[in-house]
């Protein structure tokens, strides 16, 4: 199925006002507002002809003014992906976990906690991944400040 | 990663309870022989039965999303050897498919088949690691013995075409560094033929071994729907009888002009998806990879070997999700261009990382010995799970 037409499905689910199709030409993606992601995702994973089984990556860009968590998602079943962005406000950085449609998001979504700082609600476990639990701040970031020290180990 | 005072604390609802009650916690790692890296897991244990597992990763972790924002496109290859040291040559293949995509540079045809003949040497030499460590694993020495001895051929190929022998830095952004060596026709055909034969010797030897049968059957079942949710790919997700390549499915290069088949764990000595499957799948790859190097060989025209790249390129800004088949799964790289001439996001999705968060599930009831066999059926690298 093409993007195009996965996002009029989506769209007929979510209402207009949900959602937004963004049609790059390397690689068209479908904006969904956070307060609707689980409920995207949701039904891209249930629904009868759609059937996203599989989340390819799940991962975070730090822009200037936002945050966006890019979603990969894939159809085993149906051969077709889908891009999905959600914006996270730097103020109040956390959205929806997606751990309870796709397991794999667990251990992705740990990371994005890690090394951006974003909190997944809803998430089962969501503790640092590959830093230690004590590292102070979340290096990915733009505007992250390298230790000088870590335990009086010099770590620049 | 996690301190382990944490873990313990997660783990159990008082202190007393691990030093009165029946479970245990062990820390099998970070350094043991069956991690192949530096990976800790640290056991619930009720005797000899594994409650639960708790695995630590991050030792190896070296940042390298956050090196590529300050490096240039070319300047970033070297690090790509570092996703997967034992096949260093698929990670550089994943990451020039990405930025060609994301850049839109043409690559010459006789470079793309010099990259697939490397990329399926390397799946082979991955795999020969693969058949050592896991007759090691099961107490077999000998099969590691084998498997090194043929690899090292590989590697000679490998150092007589760019003159490393595990880190190449060789497939460049538009192309190959330099064109094959003379005589390396000849040699790699000669090296299929021997390892032709060689393979059923690994088959007699290990592979339908009873005693390697038994240790390896019914252990670690991974379920289809499972793997597929926990995002398992490569010869695990085969291994589970998931028909799903992509070399095959969401073909690259020249992989669409080559003939190959898929294969994939039937259970035939055991369940579907248990260990001696992956492990199965992992030898029928290897002469799968002989077939595709034979066809490439033939086929392989003459020409350039790499098209002009200039040193410092702007790709225009965009983004791309770019995934190719390593030996261990679906290595996928995401870039984010902003018109610059370093990558301002560069996410590196590793097979490995995927693989090993679905272990915890199945190894709920098996014992730890099974669990050493369980784990490294799974075939995990840990530079590639930490970057």
């Amino acid at each position: 199925m093409r993007e195009q037409e996965i996002f009029e499905r989506l769209k007929s689910e979510l209402g207009d006002d949900g959602v937004e199709f963004y049609d790059d030409k390397l690689s068209p993606f479908i904006k969904v507002y956070p307060v609707h992601i689980q409920k995207a995702a949701h039904f891209l994973h249930e629904q009868q002809g759609l059937q996203f089984d599989s989340l390819m990556s799940l991962t975070c860009v730090d822009y200037p003014d936002k945050f966006i968590i890019v979603y990969h998602l894939f159809s085993m079943r149906h051969l077709h992906k889908i891009t999905l962005k959600v914006d996270v406000s730097k103020d109040n950085a956390s959205v929806l976990s997606v751990e309870n449609i796709w397991e794999s998001a667990n251990w992705f979504e740990r990371e994005v906690y890690d090394l951006f700082g974003l909190r997944f609600e809803g998430h089962s476990n969501l503790i640092r991944i590959m830093l230690p639990d004590d590292w102070e701040g979340h290096p990915l970031r733009k505007d992250y400040q390298y230790p000088a020290t870590y335990h009086g180990v010099p770590a620049g | 990663m996690q301190d382990y005072t944490t873990i313990v604390k997660n783990a159990t609802s008082s202190i007393e309870e691990v030093i009165i009650g029946e479970e245990m916690l062990i820390n099998m790692g970070p350094q043991h022989p069956s991690t192949h890296g530096v990976l800790n897991k640290v056991l619930k244990t009720d005797g000899e039965i594994i409650d639960e597992v708790f695995p630590q990763i991050g030792y190896l972790h070296r940042g390298l999303e956050k090196i590529a924002e300050r490096l240039n496109y070319h300047q970033f290859i070297p690090y790509t050897d570092r996703i997967d040291y034992i096949s260093a040559m698929n990670c550089n293949f994943a990451y020039a498919l990405a930025i060609e995509k994301l850049a839109g540079i043409e690559v010459p045809k006789r470079a793309d088949y010099i990259r697939v003949i490397m990329a399926e040497l390397n799946r082979i030499s991955s795999h020969l690691i693969f058949m050592g460590t896991m007759g090691l694993e099961t107490g077999a020495f000998t099969p590691l013995l084998y498997g090194f001895r043929e690899r090292e051929e590989i590697l000679d190929l490998f150092e007589m075409t760019c003159g490393q022998r595990l880190t190449y830095n060789y497939i460049r952004i538009g192309g190959v560094s330099a064109d094959l060596p003379s005589g390396f026709i000849d040699k790699a055909r000669s090296f299929c033929n021997l390892l032709e034969k060689r393979i059923k010797e690994y088959h007699n030897l290990l592979s339908y071994n009873r005693i390697f049968i038994n240790r390896m059957a019914n252990i670690g079942v991974l379920p289809q729907d499972l793997a597929i949710a926990y995002g398992v790919s490569g010869p695990n997700l085969r291994g589970s009888g998931v028909k799903w390549d992509l070399r095959k499915n969401e073909p690259y290069s020249v992989y669409p002009e080559l003939e190959f088949d898929v294969p994939v764990g039937r259970g035939e000595v055991g369940t579907p998806g248990d260990s001696w499957d992956r492990y199965i799948v992992r030898m029928k790859e290897m002469e799968q990879s002989i077939r595709l190097i034979r066809q490439a060989l033939d086929k392989i025209p003459d020409g350039e070997v790499r098209s002009k790249v200039p040193r410092l390129f702007k790709p225009p800004p965009g983004e791309v999700y770019v995934r190719a088949e390593n030996p261990r799964g679906e290595l996928g790289f995401y870039v984010v261009s902003d018109g610059s001439t370093n990558p301002y996001r560069l996410k590196i999705r590793a097979p490995s990382f995927s693989n090993l968060s679905a272990v915890p599930p199945i190894s709920k009831g098996a014992m730890i010995a099974d669990f050493v066999l369980l784990l490294g059926s799974f075939d995990i690298v840990l530079p590639e799970i930490d970057r």
